[in-house]
Formats: C-alpha cells, structure tokens, sequence
C-alpha cells in the first residue's frame, strides 16, 4: 500500500516545474522532501491534492492501486489524502467546528447524518491533546489564528479525517520552536503502520523533531537524491550546493 | 399580562365594519391626490440611477380582496419565544395572541384607529419620503386599512419580540401593511416582520413602518422577506431616535422578484445610536434595490450600516447610501458598508456610497466591496473533502453570518439562518 509516483511532470502558467519526479511513499513510513527554493516543492504539494492551477502534462500518480489524477479535490481527500496546508486560509463566518463536520459529512453516503454528539466529543478530546482551547470550535476558520494556532488547526483536521496519506508542506514555516514542538507532536502521534506521511521542509530543524524514514532532495522538478536521515543533517552542515553542483558538471 | 386570541373561525371581513377616525379619512383622500398628483419616477431622478422603472408599473393590480382562511394554509414557524403573534392575510387580522406586559399596546392598526385614535395620529405618516418613492409613499398612504400599531409606555421592556406575518394571495394583488413602532422613555421592544406569499400569485406588497425610538428606549426591527418569486415589493421604513436612544434595523431578503427598499434612519437626539442591517441573497432574475439614508441630526451620534449582498445567477443588486451629519452635529461616528459577494460573472452589483458632512470632530467612512468567491477558499475546503457545490455554499453563508452576528440575539440568528440556509438549499 503506497502513494507511487511515476515519471511525474507539471506546469504552472505554462513553465515546467516538474520534469519527471519518482517518488514512492509507502504506508507506515515518513518521508522528507527538501530542496532549496523554487525546486518544485509546494507544486508538489499541489499536484498531488489536485489544485487546478497545475496542470499535469506526463505521468501518474497511483494511490493502492487508484488513479489519482483522474479524481477531483475533494474526491481525493475523501479517498484518504491529505494536505496540510503552509498557508491555511482563513474562512470568515464559518466556525472551525461547522467546517470540520462538513468535512466529515462529507464521508458519509447520501442520506446519512452525522452523530452531532459523537463528533463534538472526538473533536473536544483531539482539541485536547493537542492543546487547543474550546473557544476555537465557535471562531471562524482560522480568522485572527496566530502562526502557530493555524498549523495547530492543520494537524486537529488531519486527526478529525483521518487519513491514509499526509502530505505537510512547509509546515514548520512561521513557527517558532514551542509551536513546532507542539505541531510535531501532533503528527507524531499520527504516525502508524496504516499511515503515510511526506513532509515538505526547507530546514532539517523539523526532521529532529518529526524523523524520517527516507530523506529525498527536490531540485529542479525531480529527486536528486535519496538518503536516511542522515541525508538531512548533511544538508544542514553543508547546503544544498555540494549534490547540486555535480549534477551540473556532470 | 393579558393573552388575546382571536379565533379565525369567527373572523369576518374586517374592512365591512371599519370606523375609522375622520382625521385618518381625509389623510387617506389627501394622499390619493398627491399619489395622483406626483409624476412617476425617471432615469433622471437620482434616487432610481440603476432603478428599475418598468417594476413601477401597478396599472393592472388592485387591492388584495378578503380572503378565507382555508386559502391561507401554511406553516407558520417563528421564534420558540415571543411576546405576541400577529398574522394578517391579504391585509385582514387571522389570528392575534400576545402576552404582554400592563401598558402595552399592540393592535392592528384598526382597532388601534378606533381605540387609540390620538395615538395612532400622531405618529402615523409622519415622515416625509426622501428616497425616491414619495409617490408611493402617498399610494401606501391612501389604501392601508392594515398592519400592526405598537407603543411600550415609558420604562417597560417587553421580553421577546412581537411577531407580525404579512401573507398574500391572489393574482395581481396589492397590500399594504403599516407597522408604527413607538418605544417610550427607556422602554424597549423588538418587532420581527414577516412578508410572505401564500400561492404563486404576482402579488404586489407596498409596505411602510415607522420606528420611533424615545430617550433612552431600545427599539428593534426585523423584516424577513419572503415572497414568491413573481412578487414585487417596495417597503419604506422610517426610524427616529432621540437621545441616548437605540435602534437596530435589519431586513432580509430572500424573495421576491423585485424589491425596492428605503430606509431612513435619523437620529435627532444627542447620543442617539443606530445600527442598520441589511442581508440579501438573490438568485435568479431577482432584483434588490436598496436606498439607505443615515442623518446625524445631533452631536455625539452614532450610526452603523453593514449591507451584504449574495448574488447567483443574473441576479441585480442596487446599493445607494448617504451619510448626511448636519452642521453641529459634532461627534458623529458614521459607517456606511457594503459588500457583494458575486457568486457566479453573470450578476451585476451596482453600489453608491456617499457621504456629505457639516459638522466637525466627525468619524465617518464608508465603503463598498464585490468579489468573486475566492478560488484559495474554495480549494481549501475541497481539500478537506467538502463537494464544491457545499463548499461555495459554505463561504457563502460564512459571508452573510457577519450580519447576524452583528444582532447579538441568538434566537433570532438562529431564526434567519434557517431562511438563509433554506435560499441556499434552493439554488
């Protein structure tokens, strides 16, 4: 059971940014994306939740077994992706428990409702373990959210849906460390053998505290290399420039 | 504390047996003259820029006629808690319950008429038009035999809104209810009024209510429109508040194939402060024009319109607003807004906001807005699995909640989120 990534390429407004990208994320494994800025990170964040800015121009993406990129959005979230957003948009007017019910309701089959009691229960014990007061079930969808409040929020939907797959772009952006502490912890107790996870960073400072299994670097729309964790703090010592550079001259 | 009830079964045509005063008579021949009198609206009046005037065409209406109750047979679903419950049909009492508090009086407006002639005189039709619809103003004048007349004596609250329900039926009938809201000295009252359609019928519904709100009284009005989608309506609403006064004005529209509102708030009395609302979701071919107008009459006044507008389909929304702060009326806080939400490129939002101030140490601003649905917000809530049809949906009624917010009342909010919720089930 894995996310499998073949030969994947991907245009925004018409400019390459993904030029045959493999990558295969299996369930019960953590695995981390770096790269410096503009190698093709958030697009593939994008890419694989399916926002209609990018558009797709070669390969696939196959989810156990299912075509991905023959689903909608919403249809791909239902079927157990999930994006934690680096920009969490703020919804004025609709509260964080009415969005995260309709995302429940979602799940159901036609004609089913949700159990309002069940759910306020599940929703108040998640908001618990990860900190979060009870006031932020009545505020709009991360309206006013500090930094940290809005990843807090990312990590509380991704419990609420439960997903088979997980990809956190960026997440660590804007976060100072007892907000990062906090997020990765969330995360953490997320991680099981039922579940995959791909965590976009720049920094290795998130992979101390969610570790990966595989550690992949981006650069220019495709993976240039493939490591352990290790891969990580090498990049940190030493930039990105020191694997960039014989690729050139190669 | 007194319960009334009226049994409908025992109701009969009202306006056969109504008395009215002789002073109400002659208000009501005068303003068949001036309606007469007064030349229809043009493209060049600047009240109807962007107006309609091909709705002002009533020629082949006539006054609703009275109707038996069994035409009636609807579901009438208001607030859990109120303090009276008036339903009128084509312009006749069905059915009057109301518990509330020594001293109150709340009565259609003929039974008011013949028992409180001096009361109703003095503050029926009192306010000239300013808005454009003088001569409909004058029309309402002459033919309203209906509506509800309501005065909270000087200190008294009356604890839960007072419901009144304006139906119509027939074809190419016209009614026209009065609703006169006084709140003495301190006292404070809230009205929600209801207008609704009980068939399929062209109805047209040419309504006015006048608010009056007396020092340091708390007076709130809520119209909730609708109507069926091949009615017209023009409501005219007034409201007065003297110092220290209070008064909350919030009209929802749902229904209606054209609707024209005015509404004029001044506040003449030092301190006075005035809150004027506004939630429109119009799909369709419907048209909303609205002409607001918020004079600070007073120093240290304060008034806050917030107007928002949900437009789908080739629906149009006229939005003209005037903040007019009188010299000395120093200290007026004034805020006018507006904002379109334009669910679909087919929807046309026209909005004027002005602002002609005389005063100084004034605090104004207004401003309008329209945009599209964000495509960012949309996207976020498919990614969370949402169908994009409940998505929009969801942002949409997201848009309107600011306006109810804005009651601090959760029952009423929960009242007019079930029509919004039932307009967006619709589409």
């Amino acid at each position: 059971m894995s996310i499998i990534i073949k030969d994947l390429h991907a245009n925004v407004d018409g400019t390459p940014i993904l030029k045959g990208l493999n990558l295969e994320i299996p369930k019960g494994q953590v695995h981390a994306i770096m790269g410096p800025n503009g190698s093709g990170k958030s697009t593939l964040s994008k890419v694989i939740s399916g926002h209609e800015d990018y558009e797709v121009t070669g390969g696939s993406i196959i989810m156990d077994g299912e075509d991905v990129l023959d689903m909608d959005v919403d249809e791909r979230s239902r079927a157990g992706i999930f994006l934690a957003f680096q920009y969490p948009m703020e919804i004025p007017g609709v509260s964080n428990a009415n969005f995260i019910r309709a995302a429940r309701q979602a799940r159901l089959p036609d004609g089913e409702e949700l159990d309002a009691v069940a759910y306020y229960k599940e929703l108040y014990e998640k908001m618990d373990a990860l900190g979060i007061d009870r006031q932020f079930t009545a505020r709009a969808v991360n309206e006013g959210f500090s930094g940290g409040e809005k990843k807090r929020n990312e990590v509380l939907q991704m419990m609420m849906l439960d997903p088979n797959y997980c990809i956190l772009d960026e997440t660590d952006s804007g976060l100072d460390i007892d907000a990062l502490k906090v997020v990765s912890n969330g995360v953490n107790m997320l991680r099981s053998e039922e579940r995959g996870f791909l965590v976009i960073t720049h920094y290795q400072r998130l992979l101390n505290y969610i570790k990966p299994d595989v550690v992949h670097v981006l650069y220019d729309g495709q993976i240039i290399k493939t490591g352990g964790p290790e891969l990580a703090l090498e990049l940190e010592e030493r930039g990105y420039d020191h694997i960039i550079k014989p690729l050139a001259t190669a | 504390m007194s319960i009334i009830v009226t049994d409908p079964e025992t109701l009969q045509d009202p306006t056969q047996q109504f008395n009215p005063p002789a002073w109400f008579q002659q208000k009501q021949s005068e303003a068949q003259v001036q309606y007469d009198d007064l030349a229809a609206p043009t493209r060049r009046v600047e009240n109807w820029r962007f107006g309609n005037l091909k709705a002002l065409d009533f020629s082949d209406y006539t006054n609703a006629p009275f109707s038996e109750t069994e035409d009636f047979d609807m579901q009438i679903t208001g607030l859990k808690e109120a303090s009276g419950q008036f339903i009128f049909a084509n312009d006749s009492l069905v059915h009057a319950e109301s518990d509330l508090p020594e001293g109150v009086i709340c009565l259609p407006l003929q039974d008011a008429l013949e028992q409180h002639s001096d009361l109703v005189e003095r503050y029926f039709m009192q306010n000239e038009s300013k808005l454009g619809s003088a001569k409909y103003a004058a029309l309402h004048a002459a033919n309203t035999v209906s509506g509800l007349f309501v005065y909270v004596p000087k200190g008294v609250e009356v604890q839960h809104p007072i419901e009144s329900y304006q139906i119509v039926s027939g074809d190419k009938c016209t009614i026209y209810p009065h609703t006169i809201v006084v709140a003495e000295e301190q006292a404070k009252v809230s009205v929600i009024e209801y207008f609704k359609s009980a068939d399929e019928g062209q109805s047209l519904t040419i309504a006015v209510n006048e608010l009056y709100a007396h020092k340091a009284s708390q007076l709130s009005y809520i119209s909730v429109q609708d109507l069926n989608l091949s009615s017209k309506m023009i409501m005219l609403s007034h409201s007065d508040a003297d110092q220290d006064a209070q008064t909350r004005n919030l009209t929802l529209n749902v229904g209606g194939s054209w609707v024209r509102n005015e509404a004029f708030t001044h506040l003449k009395g030092k301190g006075s402060h005035a809150d004027m609302l506004s939630l429109n979701i119009p799909s369709g071919t419907q048209e909303y024009d609205q002409r607001t107008y918020q004079h600070h009459g007073a120093a240290h006044t304060y008034s806050d319109l917030l107007y928002k507008n949900t437009l789908y389909g080739k629906a149009k929304t006229i939005f003209s607003g005037l903040i007019f702060v009188d010299e000395g009326a120093h200290y007026t806080d004034a805020y006018q807004t507006c904002r379109n939400l334009l669910m679909e490129d087919t929807t046309e939002a026209n909005s004027m906001p002005g602002l002609q101030i005389n005063a100084d140490q004034v605090k104004c601003s207004h401003g309008s807005t329209s945009a599209a649905i964000s495509d960012e917000e949309i996207f976020y809530l498919k990614a969370r699995g949402i169908q994009p049809q409940k998505a929009r949906q969801l942002i949409a009624s997201g848009f309107s909640i600011e306006v109810l917010d804005r009651l601090k009342d959760e029952a009423i909010e929960t009242l007019l989120l079930g029509y919004i919720e039932a307009k967006y089930a619709s589409l």
